[in-house]
């Protein structure tokens, strides 16, 4: 299948230094993600997710291959775009392992920061943060400080933040790994269900066992090179039901 | 877009508030360093200004009364009066001394400047011009008019070497170049505080003059033994002008005919200002670099420490879009924040110990406003350290391994 908008990565490679201590992080990654769909990025440690998504996050240069985003072609043999900063602030959401919220700044501004970076009016993006917060069931902690929330409250902010400018791509990075299994599987649940509504492409890097089914698609990476595979694409509440 | 920087502090403001009146307390001191060098100007010009004097004659190639000692005889004065364009002339004899309260209240010694002046009432020159209680010495003897900085009141008796005088009238801001209050007596008494031997340096002299064969004959010994035992000399003759009359053509004849020097009300201001307080303005200009280096010193760890402790959140923000521009601006204005804070807090606590100090501090509200300027330069420069450290941030870094 072939998406004009969605992720396409097509013959990656990575290789960080040069000579002798030179190492070839990815090798020729292929992957495909379409709008609406989140598919799985596993691998043992050390075989290349973080490079490859520190690639596609426009954050470190690869070294040879295409990648296109939303439909634009933003890497082939070099960069296309001349504002890569603008490209991770519009087009890319990030989740991380840990939610690195702002500390500073409360939960409701944590998330408007990024239309008001791409200069929105304050008060419009305080309105679309705090639908978004609602969709995400912190509605309610709109006013409280990152440090005053749970862990899962804090992801879930975190998941609006980078939902919030509407990109078309959402790559995480162990969004899980801090998170009890009913935790990571809501945020899983959370994340199908924005990928849905707002027709966004997911990445899920994780070694988590207990979100693995959810995936209908999983891209296994080793040695620096893709393989896709059908996941078991079970229900969250299916997954959870499970002992 | 909401100030990043603004929110930090808000959030933080434990940290800016006590770096802040560190800071301020600091900058106080700073403040009030240079208000000690302006109070020492003003002083010196309230002095000159309250002597109501037009020309200072002193002794020849002397650099007196206040800079250097100057002596020059009594009758100097009835010569000067006589020259052109001279309409008041008066003598004056400035001596610093201990002055001790010995009735009144409780007893205490003060630092004086003993000023010795024609008794005669306000308008001669060197007398003090504007009494806040009581009058003028009238009485030829034992009389003072004292400043109110010496803590003495109307009425109290003072001891000034062997003789004990009566309070009778108060003046404001009549101090010494070194800010010493004054202590106005009669001219007679002055000149015998200035030459006051005890009994035994007295027997002593006596037996060494009638020691010398050329001194010791009747005729002569009485006379000599005369003139020993009185001070025919003051230090200065403080001359007021005739309206009309440049001071620099008054006072050239007089030191021409009179071999004299003289010197006018602007060079009297650059001896005091320039040769007298150089030394001490020097003193106080070092101490400003080394307060001005603590606190850049001060600003910029604290600002350094605060943005490294920052540094996870700066590669977010950087990984989600933020410009490097509003990054540095956001360090940039916590740093400028801080030296508000420490301004605000230095110049609230200036003006509330500034009375408190023995000598006038004079707080000028362009010192303050150079001095705030100064506190914005440094914070800019100190928080350049920490701008360079969070731009070097990798946004990769935010990703992690
Ligand atoms: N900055 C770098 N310089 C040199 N080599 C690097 C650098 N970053 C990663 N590598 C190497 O590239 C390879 C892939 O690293 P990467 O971080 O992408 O692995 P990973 O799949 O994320 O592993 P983990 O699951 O442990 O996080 C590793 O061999 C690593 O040592
Ligand atoms: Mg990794």
């Amino acid at each position: 299948m072939r998406h004009d908008q969605g992720i396409r990565i097509e013959g990656l490679k990575k290789r960080y230094g040069a000579g002798d201590t030179a190492v070839d992080a990815l090798k020729g990654v292929n992957m495909e993600v379409a709008p609406g769909e989140v598919v799985g990025l596993i691998g043992p440690s050390g075989s290349g997710k973080s490079t490859l998504l520190k690639c596609l996050g426009a954050v470190i240069e690869p070294s040879a291959g295409r990648m296109t985003l939303g439909g634009q072609v933003i890497y082939e043999d070099a960069w296309k775009l001349p504002d890569l900063r603008a490209l991770r602030r519009d087009k890319i959401g990030f989740v991380f392992q840990a939610p690195y919220l702002i500390p500073f700044l409360d939960v409701t501004d944590n998330v408007a920061l990024l239309p008001m970076l791409a200069g929105r009016p304050n008060n419009e993006s305080r309105k679309r943060a705090l639908e978004l917060l609602d969709a995400l069931d912190v509605g309610h902690r709109a006013r409280a400080m990152p440090a005053q929330l749970s862990g899962g409250e804090q992801q879930r902010v975190a998941i609006a933040r980078a939902l919030v400018n509407r990109p078309p791509v959402i790559l995480a990075d162990e969004p899980t790994a801090p998170l009890d299994s009913e935790r990571a599987l809501t945020v899983i649940r959370i994340l199908e269900e924005m990928a849905g509504q707002f027709a966004t492409a997911i990445i899920v890097v994780t070694h988590d066992e207990k979100i693995i089914p959810t995936f209908k698609r999983i891209y296994t990476i080793r040695d620096g090179r893709t393989h896709e595979e059908a996941g078991e694409g079970r229900s969250v509440e299916g997954v959870k039901a499970q002992p | 877009m909401i100030s990043l920087a603004g929110r930090d502090i808000l959030h933080a403001w434990g940290k800016f508030v006590f770096t802040g009146i560190g800071l301020g307390l600091l900058i106080g001191v700073t403040l009030t360093m240079a208000g000690v060098y302006r109070g020492m100007v003003d002083d010196a010009r309230v002095l000159l200004d309250n002597s109501g004097a037009d020309l200072w004659v002193v002794q020849q190639d002397t650099l007196g009364p206040y800079a250097e000692s100057s002596s020059l005889y009594d009758d100097t004065w009835r010569r000067i009066l006589g020259m052109d364009g001279v309409a008041r002339a008066a003598n004056i004899t400035y001596l610093t001394m201990q002055v001790r309260r010995v009735a009144g209240q409780d007893p205490r010694d003060v630092r004086a400047m003993v000023v010795g002046v024609v008794p005669g009432g306000p308008g001669e020159p060197g007398q003090p011009g504007y009494l806040v209680a009581g009058r003028q010495i009238t009485r030829g003897h034992y009389e003072a008019v004292a400043d109110m900085a010496s803590g003495f009141a109307l009425g109290d008796r003072i001891r000034i070497r062997r003789n004990e005088y009566r309070v009778v009238g108060l003046s404001r801001r009549m101090v010494s170049s070194g800010g010493d209050p004054m202590v106005f007596i009669p001219l007679k008494d002055a000149q015998e505080a200035q030459f006051f031997k005890d009994n035994d340096a007295i027997v002593r002299q006596r037996a060494r003059t009638a020691a010398n064969p050329a001194l010791n004959r009747p005729e002569v010994l009485q006379a000599v033994l005369a003139s020993q035992s009185v001070n025919p000399f003051v230090n200065a003759v403080l001359v007021q002008i005739k309206p009309g009359f440049d001071p620099e053509a008054v006072a050239e004849p007089i030191r021409r005919w009179q071999r004299l020097t003289v010197y006018t009300r602007a060079q009297m201001e650059e001896i005091l200002v320039a040769k007298l307080i150089a030394t001490s303005a020097r003193q106080i200009g070092m101490f400003l670099v080394i307060l001005a280096i603590v606190s850049a010193a001060i600003v910029a760890f604290i600002i350094y420490t605060l943005t490294l402790g920052k540094i996870r959140e700066i590669a977010v923000l950087k990984l989600i879009g933020t410009r490097n521009r509003t990054i540095a601006a956001m360090i940039l204005q916590q740093a400028l924040g801080l030296g508000l804070i420490g301004f605000v807090v230095g110049k609230v606590a200036a003006t509330f110990w500034a009375p408190i100090f023995p000598k006038y501090v004079l707080l000028e509200p362009g010192d303050a406003a150079r001095g705030f300027a100064a506190v914005m330069v440094i914070c800019v420069l100190a928080s350049v350290l920490a701008i360079r450290a969070a731009l070097e941030v990798d946004p990769a870094e935010a990703i992690g391994g």
